[in-house]
């Protein structure tokens, strides 16, 4: 990110205008990720008029990166109209697709249309597990196919590589797929939970060793010894941070017109159908409380020896059942960079080791034998 | 200067007024600008039918202290170097804009 990038970032968060908003056009989706989060039937998107009248109270909300993301974007017939209106409002549009339905017609019109960068999700260098993780024979060659368009266009495209159990071993295939495409690859350790709160996915998340060689690997990361260096003690400045940009200069907006803190943090705070956008951005009464909230205000983590470095998620600390808790997953991955335990780790470990079977009474003589400690040990070990 | 310039938006650009700054970012390279007050003005009025000079005038000269010829010879110079980045067409003659006319940037 330029240094401009970054200024006008903290501006926007000192002014409390929403900068960046991500807008899911549509859940439906033409693949079925193994990993995905969303549940693709369509309970009621917005049609075209809503969006349109969306669009123009975000653009007069002061936001100007614009992400347009579902499912897949390209399933709706309207996308063209969308982009065309968005374009004429002036926002910065990003795009996040599978690609799959972008051919030589579409590339041209997406560069006609200004639009700034298009990431596609590529999973692996290999068809065999891409098309695996998607469930669509031929994925992985329509994506690439799509890409190479986009790119004979002049359009900057990032390939987005979620990294999972399936394909852990096949990121440098992907890095190097990127390189001969010509296109920027990003990579990301984390699986999100389903938006309704299912956890069952998280379980393809890779293993504590192979995090560990990720954030290793000198291919990926520039100064391995700084980034993985012990961090260095909180000040008072690092506590009186907030812990993310997610509802004070981001938002995101559901194709349903529900309001959250960000695409990851499902913390239901206004519908747009019900509200105009900028009076949900003001006087949300859930926005308002994460934004309230300071890394001091963090039981455990202010006190954690990864606070400084952490990449602690306010989202996944909410689908854990608290905003101001820790996010396990980033406990995992801090521990794999630093190699300390956060106090919700040791927590974790410490429940575990009560034993696979615990015993308590019930009155009387009768005993109940349940399996809560497995249970936790069980979450640790896969999350 | 001698004699009459005309400024357009080029419609591929991302704008967006954040305070008193206007953020611009090029369709072409994401490069991203950030314009002060006055140049915020040049921007806004840059619509192909309006003389720089007259902007200049009109829009500028009267709400800050500067004299209206340096402030001509200083707007020629800056818009003929957002001109270089592709986020303003410069051209002696009126500038005709596309049936779909960007809107001016809040």
């Amino acid at each position: 990110m330029s240094m401009l990038m970054l200024d006008m970032t903290d501006k926007a968060l000192k002014l409390r205008v929403p900068f960046t908003v991500q807008l899911d056009l549509t859940y439906r989706c033409n693949e079925r990720c193994v990993h995905c989060y969303l549940d693709h039937d369509d309970h009621g998107e917005m049609n075209t008029a809503e969006i349109k009248k969306l669009l123009k109270e975000l653009a007069d909300a002061g936001v100007f990166i614009l992400v347009l993301s579902g499912g897949e974007i390209m399933l709706r017939k309207d996308i063209f109209e969308i982009l065309e209106y968005a374009r004429e409002l002036t926002f910065c549009i990003k795009l996040k697709t599978n690609a799959m339905l972008i051919g030589d017609h579409e590339a041209d019109r997406i560069r006609e249309l200004g639009v700034e960068s298009v990431q596609v999700s590529i999973y692996s260098h290999r068809a065999e597990v891409h098309d695996a993780i998607t469930k669509v024979q031929g994925s992985l060659e329509r994506s690439v196919k799509a890409i190479r368009f986009l790119k004979s266009k002049g359009l900057k495209v990032i390939i987005a590589n979620v990294l999972m159990k399936q394909s852990a071993q096949d990121y440098p295939g992907v890095q190097a797929l990127a390189k001969e495409l010509g296109v920027e690859a990003t990579l990301d350790p984390t699986v999100t939970p389903m938006m309704d709160g299912d956890r069952g996915n998280l379980a393809l998340n890779i293993d504590e060793n192979a995090l560990r060689e990720v954030f290793r690997d000198t291919g990926l990361v520039a100064d391995v010894d700084k980034f993985c260096a012990v961090p260095e003690k909180a000040g008072d400045d690092t506590l009186d941070f907030i812990p993310c940009s997610a509802g004070h200069s981001a938002a995101y907006v559901s194709p349903y017109g529900d309001v959250y803190p960000c695409v990851q943090f499902p913390l239901p705070s206004g519908n747009v159908r019900q509200k105009k956008f900028i009076d949900i951005w003001n006087y949300s009464d859930e926005l308002n409380e994460v934004r309230s909230i300071r890394v001091r205000d963090l039981p455990n983590c202010s006190a954690c020896g990864n606070i400084t470095t952490c990449t602690r998620c306010p989202g996944l600390a909410y689908m854990e059942g608290n905003m101001r808790g820790p996010s396990t997953q980033d406990c995992e991955k801090s521990y794999a960079r630093t190699g300390i335990e956060s106090v919700n780790l040791q927590k974790k470990k410490a429940g575990a080791s009560a034993g696979l079977v615990q015993i308590r009474g019930l009155g009387g003589n009768s005993t109940l034998v349940n399996i809560q400690a497995v249970a936790a040990m069980g979450e640790g070990a896969s999350a | 200067m001698s004699g009459k310039l005309y400024l357009a938006r080029n419609k591929s650009v991302a704008a967006r007024l954040l305070g008193d700054e206007m953020m611009l970012m090029s369709g072409k390279d994401s490069t991203l600008f950030s314009l002060n007050p006055v140049a915020s003005i040049i921007w806004n009025a840059a619509d192909g039918a309006t003389p720089l000079d007259e902007i200049v005038a009109s829009r500028i000269c009267p709400e800050f202290d500067i004299e209206a010829e340096e402030a001509l010879r200083d707007a020629e110079t800056f818009a003929r170097e957002l001109a270089g980045h592709g986020i303003l067409q410069v051209s002696d003659e009126p500038i005709a804009r596309p049936a779909s006319t960007q809107q001016e940037p809040k």
